[in-house]
């Protein structure tokens, strides 16, 4: 089992709550969290719904493996419409609410409609209200998490919540849980705003049990745990440097997006990396990183805990960020550092406490700030429209002082708000927007790593690393080394990655396992938990299943194989210095391939003999 | 035969509750943070992860506060034992406990506290980073003497 086999739906335009049987032909189908939760999505939301209307739904899911002894088993998910790309979104996060809605005994919540007035929904196990939320409106996911936990009198309770960004309009706003996880991407947070839900808060009492077979769960548990364990990235990169190891690395592959993607090599890129926040600051004699942090149940622990300086200028009279908090992950320094020019460690850490402290994505933000800095190193915005800013590529006090406008959606933090394709296209230069179906590129250039260009351009939620990291195989050598600059043979890892991607994210594990782990470690964990027969084949079959239905739905939204695209600066300008010099990203060589092998018609659509094959609802 | 205790070290706590998990399906046979023995606690503002437990007193005031001698000397591994048959939930051991390891369980009407799993305590075995150890009980310095020891040792070879 391990599935709780409940679920629950509230209505916030009337208040009600039920509770429903999981739907166990769809679990069989599509396992849980992501695919499941996409399932319940498409049958219940018309793809064409206007993503901050009270038509959208939000679902926050929990997989079968999630509360579990699996190794990083604590993960969930959030499921929408986003408002950013107007695609499918789903963000996933650690920390530890998944665990607490799983031990409250829920599988998932659909939220549905749109509550008159700010509520927040408290989950005591079978217990469940919508609370007033009145004096939680307006206040920072930070001041909201510790007034919930003094009302209700439990330091327990695990909560998730959206702060100011969203509540003004933010379109990356993310969903924060535990202070400093966060459902990051698409705009999830943006939506559960415009629902007028500010938090959930979640205490789970009851266990999760009812596993299939218990002795080879917890054999194959132990098992893979020492995979982990034994494994250079999961059991020392990770652990040590965080994703942050990876800087230094990319940096010296001339991948290295800088200054919103004009080069590909950053000059600072050292003093914003892991290395950097190991060595200690003149100042005060104490590294940047405190600690590594694991979420719940992961042995892996690639967490961040970090401080500011406490003189660095951006906190110096601020000593409520003088404590320990969520630190700098490699997308997110390298939005905050690289792409803007910035490379000052202590600024980007503040900067990305506020990310945090008000919920919203340091991806999309940092990319947007980076569109915003060439619109004002071209002219097109000058202080005028900044409100007296001086927007300069590299500077530190800008990024500090835009950033605390965007969490409080204030002045130009408004514009930046709208994430770099309206704000480009608002200027009149969307050619400058490094976007794909409206989100943000990651951390990877894909003139240096080919792939990860196919990636961009075909993800389901717009431009994301995190649903086929060929980074791993193209830099990486995992599971095999291919050479990042070449084109051939990445339309089939890219489908790979995807597919498995996909089943990951549905059994409540955490994708950074894969840096160690195959489904061949992965479906024997499902396998011995949950009822049915999941081996290594069904698992990839059901990841496979969840991409083409997360696409049918994006192109019943009105999405068309024209958009699975990259912007012109990748597909027209080749990389300046590095390894990849003088190359693009050879889109055009790998897209009719994927397309073909992913058994679409060759301008992207989904046809009868690939929907039957999947079963995928007509 | 030596006589063991758990040693936690906090330094290397990750937060990650694998103990919990490992202690609650030990007991419980259900993954339940709830219901562990072992509990994590977060100083967010310190970045320091803390697993607590029930140190196993010599002179144990649970087992002296109890009524009804539900709490009895495990002679094999120096724990002190909670008999469910007898225990009847008056919660007298929770508040003699100056630590607060042993607390009141609703659902069973007993209380639970630590009782090493009988000598092979779970929460060490599932601790990943070696934060929670299962050791010789006369020599839970040893690990500290050891670091100390590296330090003179070093101080000594730079002045030669």
């Amino acid at each position: 089992m391990a599935w709780t086999k409940q679920i629950l739906r509230v209505n916030l335009t009337n208040g009600d709550v039920s509770v429903e049987p999981l739907n166990m032909g769809w679990a069989q189908e599509y396992l849980g969290q992501r695919g499941l939760a996409t399932r319940y999505f498409v049958a219940e939301v018309d793809p064409t719904v206007d993503a901050l209307g009270p038509d959208n739904k939000l679902i926050m899911a929990t997989g079968p493996l999630t509360g579990t002894m699996a190794s990083t088993g604590g993960r969930y998910s959030v499921i929408t419409k986003s408002p950013l790309t107007g695609t499918i979104a789903c963000s996933n996060s650690g920390g530890f609410i998944g665990a607490a809605l799983k031990n409250a005994g829920w599988d998932m919540i659909i939220f549905e409609g749109k509550a008159p007035s700010p509520v927040y929904l408290y989950v005591e196990d079978d217990k469940v209200e919508i609370l007033p939320a009145d004096d939680l409106w307006g206040k920072s996911v930070w001041e909201a998490d510790e007034l919930i936990h003094k009302k209700h009198q439990d330091p327990q309770i695990r909560i998730s919540c959206v702060g100011r960004a969203a509540e003004s309009g933010c379109l990356f706003s993310a969903i924060v849980n535990d202070l400093h996880r966060a459902a990051g991407r698409s705009g999830v947070g943006t939506v559960m705003a415009s629902k007028n839900l500010k938090a959930v808060a979640v205490r789970g009492t009851k266990g999760v049990g009812n596993i299939k077979d218990p002795i080879r769960f917890m054999r194959e548990v132990t098992a893979q745990k020492k995979v982990l364990a034994d494994n250079a990235v999961t059991g020392q990169g990770l652990p040590t440097y965080g994703t942050q190891v990876l800087m230094n690395v990319i940096n010296e592959m001339g991948a290295l997006p800088t200054r919103n993607m004009r080069e590909v090599k950053f000059e600072g890129a050292h003093s914003v990396s892991g290395e950097a926040m190991h060595e200690k600051r003149k100042t005060d004699g104490k590294p940047n990183l405190t600690r590594n942090a694991g979420c719940f149940g992961c042995t892996i622990a690639c967490g961040r805990i970090s401080t500011v300086d406490q003189g660095h200028f951006s906190v110096a009279n601020k000593p409520e960020y003088w404590g320990n908090s969520g630190g700098l992950e490699y997308e997110a320094a390298w939005a905050l550092g690289p792409d803007t020019g910035v490379d000052d460690l202590d600024a980007l850490t503040y900067v990305n406490f506020l990310c945090n402290e008000d919920g919203f994505d340091p991806i999309s933000y940092g990319s947007t700030v980076a569109a915003a800095m060439e619109l004002y190193d071209m002219g097109v915005i000058t202080k005028e429209d900044t409100g007296g800013i001086e927007l300069t590529f590299g500077s530190a006090e800008a990024l500090v002082k835009v950033t605390e406008l965007t969490a409080k959606g204030e002045g130009f933090g408004k514009i930046l708000g709208l994430g770099s394709k309206r704000m480009c296209e608002k200027y009149g230069h969307p050619e400058l927007s490094m976007t794909v179906k409206g989100q943000e590129f990651p951390a990877y250039d894909p003139r240096g790593i080919q792939g990860m260009g196919l990636t961009y351009a075909t993800s389901n939620r717009g431009a994301c690393h995190l649903r086929s990291y060929t980074v791993a195989s193209e830099v990486l050598g995992i599971p095999v080394k291919t050479d990042p600059l070449e084109t051939d043979g990445k339309p089939e890892l890219v489908i790979a990655f995807q597919d498995a991607t996909a089943a990951v994210d549905s059994s409540g594990l955490c994708l950074f396992t894969t840096f160690a782990w195959s489904l061949e470690n992965i479906a024997p964990q499902i396998d011995a938990a949950c009822e049915g027969d999941w081996s290594v084949e069904k698992c990839a079959e059901v990841g496979a299943r969840i991409w083409n239905l997360e696409r049918d739905f994006n192109m019943r939204a009105g999405l068309t194989g024209a958009d699975d695209t990259l912007p012109k600066r990748l597909l027209k300008d080749a990389a300046n210095v590095g390894p990849a010099q003088g190359k693009v990203a050879g889109l055009d060589l790998m897209l009719p391939k994927y397309y073909e092998l992913r058994g679409w018609t060759t301008d992207g659509q989904l046809t009868d003999e690939t929907r039957s094959r999947y079963r995928l609802p007509a | 035969m030596l006589m063991k205790s758990l040693y936690i070290n906090p330094e290397k706590c990750t937060g990650c509750l694998q103990c919990e998990m490992a202690c609650s399906f030990e007991n419980e046979g259900v993954f339940n943070p709830a219901r562990s023995r072992i509990k994590v606690f977060t100083f967010h503002d310190a970045g320091r992860f803390v697993p607590y437990t029930c140190t196993q007193c010599d002179e144990a005031w649970c087992m002296k506060a109890c009524p009804v001698e539900a709490i009895v000397l495990n002679a094999a591994t120096g724990s002190k034992d909670i008999i469910n048959d007898r225990c009847v939930g008056c919660k007298v051991c929770t508040i003699a406990c100056p630590f607060g390891t042993v607390n009141y369980n609703s659902a069973s009407g007993k209380v639970i506290k630590c009782d090493l799993c009988g000598g092979n305590p779970q929460c060490a075995q599932a601790c990943p980073t070696g934060a929670i150890t299962y050791i010789d009980a006369d020599a839970t310095g040893l690990e500290r003497m050891r670091l100390w020891a590296t330090k003179t040792d070093t101080a000594h070879h730079a002045a030669a």
